[in-house]
């Protein structure tokens, strides 16, 4: 919205130069975003505030300079000729409830012709296009106070009434704009004896517009339901000058006064005469109910007494009439064009900015109670230092995906938005792959080979008409394990630096069995992909993803991706540190190589030892694997350290020898062939 | 005169005590006299040699002339004598050497110009990292944590903020809606929360005053992407509700606040604005940090600032008495102020980024910088 600041000298003097006063006005809440143009051709952009139609003006912009800077403000008046005789015209209200006040002036034999200069200068100067000397008269009064009016040709209104009605269905209206318009009852008109010619405060039809014929003019000034503007605005995608004043609240008393200074400005450039007096229906009055101002309250929610000088100058300037009120307090009775006042809040607000919220001093309030952290607070922060001492970093991906990748992921019922930003974006992610995928890919297409990024976040379902959000996290690494340079070869990333990753990160929760097995989702590598299992519960799936899905989102590498659910994993507690005493007596190592088939994994012959229950065995940790050559097909040799260690004693050799048989035996019953 | 071996007649041990002093004398003095290699040749085959060396003199002269009861006591004494010299001879080689091992360490030299072997440190998301610069910094004031979902439904995301239906002001949220909630009553209807001050509500809802909580989260808007927007970004709001809370309590937790996350030198000045939930309610911009308020830099005018001096950065207010409403506090006995900020715009301007777009695209390039 623009403003003249030259036009502002209507009303008031100015105390200062142009650009002081735009930083002023907006340090007391009228912003001004930007100026341009010089001397009386300055303009102001403004940007006020959704809940001040009252300032999207110029008079009151002026009433605000006039609070201010305490200066007296010039009131608006319009200057009339007498009228002549009586007009025919008739309004019928409807709908008082929506319409309570329709007022309206016959003006006839008056010419169509350009603005005057000054008229169509200021105009020009706000970016409104001069159309002719009588809408320009509308649109000229719109911005001097704010007041959508609006001019018919009387002589297009069948049977010289106007009334104002909700419309029928099926009834149509050709708006200005040149746009044949669906009516339904949803709509409120105004209709002369047969059909609409206008949508309430929205927009004229055009049927009985201003036109260089015409030459009996009829002005309308209403007030309407802002919400009703509001709707049919939207339901017509048709946003206007005037809908945006009405849906924000127009000044109830200016409907006299806006139209007579359209028919001022009309008589003046275009001649014509005046017919009867203004014709004024009131349907019914919206009264502003006075508010109690207690000075007591001003001080306790803004922290600083204020004089009664300085109150009631700034509430006086703004239009407001301050009588005495209970307990040495005040009676504020509320103008008609401040629609946003209500309460006494909205009082204190007033008073606060035109004082000048610099002026109040800073505190720092007393500090009662204590910091209470979120409950995953430590276990999120220890997840997050892994990661980023294990080389990922974090990223942050799209809430929003694809309906098909929110359908590959999971299989649990999607969200839909009902007004997405694109196909792509049209349901909220059940799974963090798809955006870890999105962002990989992202590095690999830009020549980045080596990856490892971490993202942590929710994903949603839908759950009946509920929805649930799941925390998540989601690891995603591609390229080499170790770069390679002058000092080491490099070497490609595997399913194992991934595992090893997700048994850091799962290590810091405390479980009675955690064990891993190759149960994943199908967009996993089937034989290289694992599932933690943590107390019978799936806490994480990780792995290679599966060559075709990669392939289909065309990533050119092997990409490894883990997704760790936090929901589940959170169920248990982070593991608290307890001091073990320092073994006192050495540990003794045995290694055993066996041949297996491929159907005995290490976790079977892991447990087939730890089942063995022998307390002094420390580790069973595999150190050397091998295929081929002398190994026979669908075979694999294996060589197992066992290390055991007695916090009591020295071990015996005897009772080594001992375990090493028992150990020996259960491998070979799984199958095992010692190799010599 | 060359020191030669005394032969010994008397073994007392004050005897044995003075013949060995002497003789270790000597020996040190002849050591520091070495200077060159031959030199080191010669006091090495005069002390050590098997032949005649003063080793084996003391085991002729002293040991085998002691008497019986003597010989353990001059046995123990030769033999330190014996460890000192074999000693000093060795130190005196890797003196003259300079350092006995100088010619291995010199063929173990490494160019160590060349870089090192680094393993690579992951970077917390800048957003992220922020994000919790802010929350620390009310911590450290006494504010708690507290979340909220991110698929909220009308009523927490805009009703009980004073958002009445059908008011312009929900049309400045840019609001995405979730499918299928036409069935729905109005305050029921679910969408991605534009700001996380639906959590103030389930805050106060949860815990009577004093509450003192930031809340921290994602917050979508229907913005299509560009540099300058995102449909996802990143708030923290706060609230601080008790028996005396004022504007100028506000005004100064922020200006603290501000000062805490951009450095004491920032000022912070405050104006009027309009949000539904607060009243009154105020912009709150700090003096450019990058032309330090000036409004020009480098001689021409700021950039960061447009030549003003001055950067818009959070919105605020007193929590507006209707919100109290709807959770149940008296408006009339407490009083409150909230707070909210983006996290992006203020990651924005301490790391000069450019375009948003770079916070959400998993760009490590990017995300490397802030490591
Ligand atoms: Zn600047």
């Amino acid at each position: 919205m623009k403003i003249s600041p030259h036009w502002l000298r209507d009303f008031v003097d100015l105390p200062v130069d142009y650009r002081r006063l735009a930083d002023e006005l907006t340090l007391a809440g009228i912003a001004v975003e930007g100026i341009s143009g010089e001397r009386e051709n300055t303009v102001f952009e403004m940007e006020i505030t959704t809940n001040r139609p009252d300032a999207m003006n110029h008079y009151g912009v002026a009433r605000e300079v006039s609070a201010l800077y305490d200066l007296p403000l010039r009131p608006i008046e319009a200057k009339l000729p007498a009228a002549k005789g009586k007009s025919d015209v008739t309004i019928e209200i409807q709908d008082p409830e929506l319409c309570p006040r329709f007022t309206a002036q016959e003006i006839r034999n008056a010419t169509i012709k350009a603005s005057p200069t000054k008229i169509a200068n200021r105009l020009a100067l706000l970016d409104q296009r001069p159309i002719s000397n009588a809408v320009d008269a509308t649109n000229y009064v719109l911005w001097e106070s704010g007041k959508p009016t609006h001019v018919f040709d009387l002589d297009l209104l069948e049977g010289r009434k106007l009334v104002i009605r909700r419309a029928a269905d099926g009834e149509t209206l050709k708006t200005l704009d040149g746009v044949d318009r669906q009516l339904t009852t949803e709509d409120l008109v105004v209709a002369d004896a047969k059909k609409p010619v206008g949508l309430a405060g929205v927009m004229g039809g055009y049927d009985a517009m201003i036109t260089e014929q015409t030459r009996n003019i009829l002005i309308e000034s209403a007030w309407w339901d802002p919400v009703t503007v509001r709707r049919m605005s939207k339901r017509h995608g048709l946003h206007t000058d005037a809908s945006h004043r009405f849906e924000r609240g127009a000044d109830f008393e200016s409907t006299v006064l806006s139209t007579n200074r359209v028919a001022q400005l009309i008589l003046e450039s275009g001649g014509g005469e005046l017919i009867g007096s203004v014709i004024d229906v009131i349907a019914r009055k919206l009264d502003l109910a006075p508010i109690e101002l207690d000075r007591r309250e001003v001080r306790r929610i803004l922290g600083e007494e204020l004089s009664d000088l300085e109150i009631s100058r700034i509430l006086t300037r703004l239009g407001f009439v301050l009588l005495s009120g209970p307990e040495g307090g005040y009676l504020v009775h509320i103008p008609s064009w401040r629609l946003d006042i209500e309460r006494e809040i909205d009082l204190i607000e007033e008073i606060a900015r035109l004082h000048g919220y610099d002026k109040f001093a800073n505190t720092l309030p007393a500090c009662t109670g204590g910091v209470i952290d979120q409950p995953d607070a430590a276990k999120d922060s220890r997840l997050r230092s892994s990661l980023l001492a294990l080389g990922y970093n974090e990223g942050i991906s799209l809430t929003f995906v694809s309906k098909d990748d929110a359908k590959r992921f999971s299989a649990a019922p999607e969200i839909d938005l009902a007004n997405p930003i694109s196909d792509e974006a049209s349901v909220m992610r059940t799974s963090m792959l798809p955006g870890m995928l999105n962002m990989l890919a992202y590095n690999l297409n830009r020549g980045t080979d080596n990856v490892r990024l971490f993202e942590a976040g929710n994903v949603f379902e839908a759950a009946g008409a509920k929805t649930v959000e799941l925390k998540r996290l989601c690891v995603g690494a591609t390229g080499k394990a170790a770069e390679g340079g002058a000092h080491q070869p490099a070497r490609p990333l595997s399913f194992f630096d991934l595992k090893g990753d997700v048994e850091d990160l799962l290590a810091a929760f405390t479980s009675w069995t955690l064990y891993y097995d190759a149960n994943t989702a199908d967009y996993y590598h089937p034989g290289r992909s694992a599932r933690a299992v943590m107390d019978g519960t799936t806490v994480a799936q990780f792995g290679q993803l599966h060559p075709d899905v990669a392939a289909a989102r065309k990533l050119r590498q092997d990409v490894f991706v883990g997704e760790i659910f936090l929901d589940r994993l959170y169920q248990h507690d982070l593991r608290q540190v307890r001091y073990e005493a320092l073994p006192r007596f050495p540990g003794v190592e045995r290694d055993f190589s066996f041949v297996f088939g491929d159907a005995v994994v290490f976790e079977k012959i892991r447990q087939s030892v730890v089942g063995l229950g022998i307390a002094e065995l420390q580790s069973f940790i595999p150190v050397e694997i091998f295929r081929g050559e002398k190994v026979g097909v669908g075979e694999y040799s294996i060589l197992v350290r066992a290390k055991f260690q007695s916090a009591e004693r020295t071990l015996r050799d005897d009772e080594v020898a001992k375990w090493c048989r028992q150990i020996g035996r259960a491998l070979e019953s799984l199958g095992g062939v010692q190799r010599v | 005169m060359p020191y030669s071996v005394p032969k010994l007649t008397d073994f007392s041990a004050a005897a044995l005590d003075r013949a060995v002093r002497e003789l270790l004398s000597v020996l040190d003095q002849e050591s520091a006299a070495v200077g060159s290699e031959n030199d080191w040749k010669a006091f090495r085959d005069r002390w050590i040699a098997r032949k005649n060396g003063v080793l084996t003199q003391l085991n002729d002269l002293w040991l085998k002339a002691a008497p019986k009861d003597a010989k353990r006591d001059v046995g123990q004494r030769v033999n330190e004598v014996k460890g000192k010299v074999e000693q000093t001879v060795d130190a005196t080689l890797n003196r003259i050497q300079g350092g006995a091992s100088s010619a291995r360490l010199a063929s173990e030299r490494v160019d160590v110009t060349l870089p090192g072997i680094r393993r690579a440190l992951g970077a917390e998301h800048p957003v992220i990292k922020t994000m919790n610069e802010i929350i620390g910094v009310f911590r450290n004031l006494g504010y708690s944590v507290e979340e909220g979902p991110e698929i909220e439904t009308d009523y927490y995301n805009f009703e009980a903020l004073n958002f009445p239906p059908n008011h312009p002001a929900r049309d400045t949220q840019d609001t995405l809606f979730i499918a299928g909630q036409e069935s729905k009553p109005l305050r029921d209807r679910l969408l991605l929360r534009t700001h996380t001050s639906p959590v103030q509500i389930r805050t106060m809802e949860k815990m009577k005053p004093p509450v003192r909580v930031v809340c921290p989260g994602k917050v979508h808007r229907n913005d299509a992407p560009d540099a300058t927007h995102s449909p996802i970004f990143h708030q923290v709001e706060g609230l601080a509700v008790d028996t005396n809370i004022t504007f100028c309590d506000l005004k100064g937790t922020l200006d603290h606040a501000m000062k805490a996350l951009f450095g004491s030198s920032v000022k912070t000045r405050f104006y009027p604005s309009f949000f539904p939930f607060t009243e009154p309610s105020a912009d709150v911009q700090i003096s450019c940090i990058f032309c330090d308020g000036k409004g020009t830099r480098d001689g021409g005018p700021c950039r960061n600032c447009k030549a003003s001096g001055w950067i818009e950065l959070l919105g605020c207010g007193m929590v507006d008495p209707n919100v109290y409403g709807f959770v149940d506090y008296d408006p009339a006995k407490v009083s409150g102020f909230a707070f909210g900020m983006g996290v992006e715009r203020i990651a924005i301007l301490k790391y000069g980024v450019d375009d948003i777009q770079l916070f959400f695209n998993g760009d490590v390039r990017f995300l490397e910088q802030f490591e």
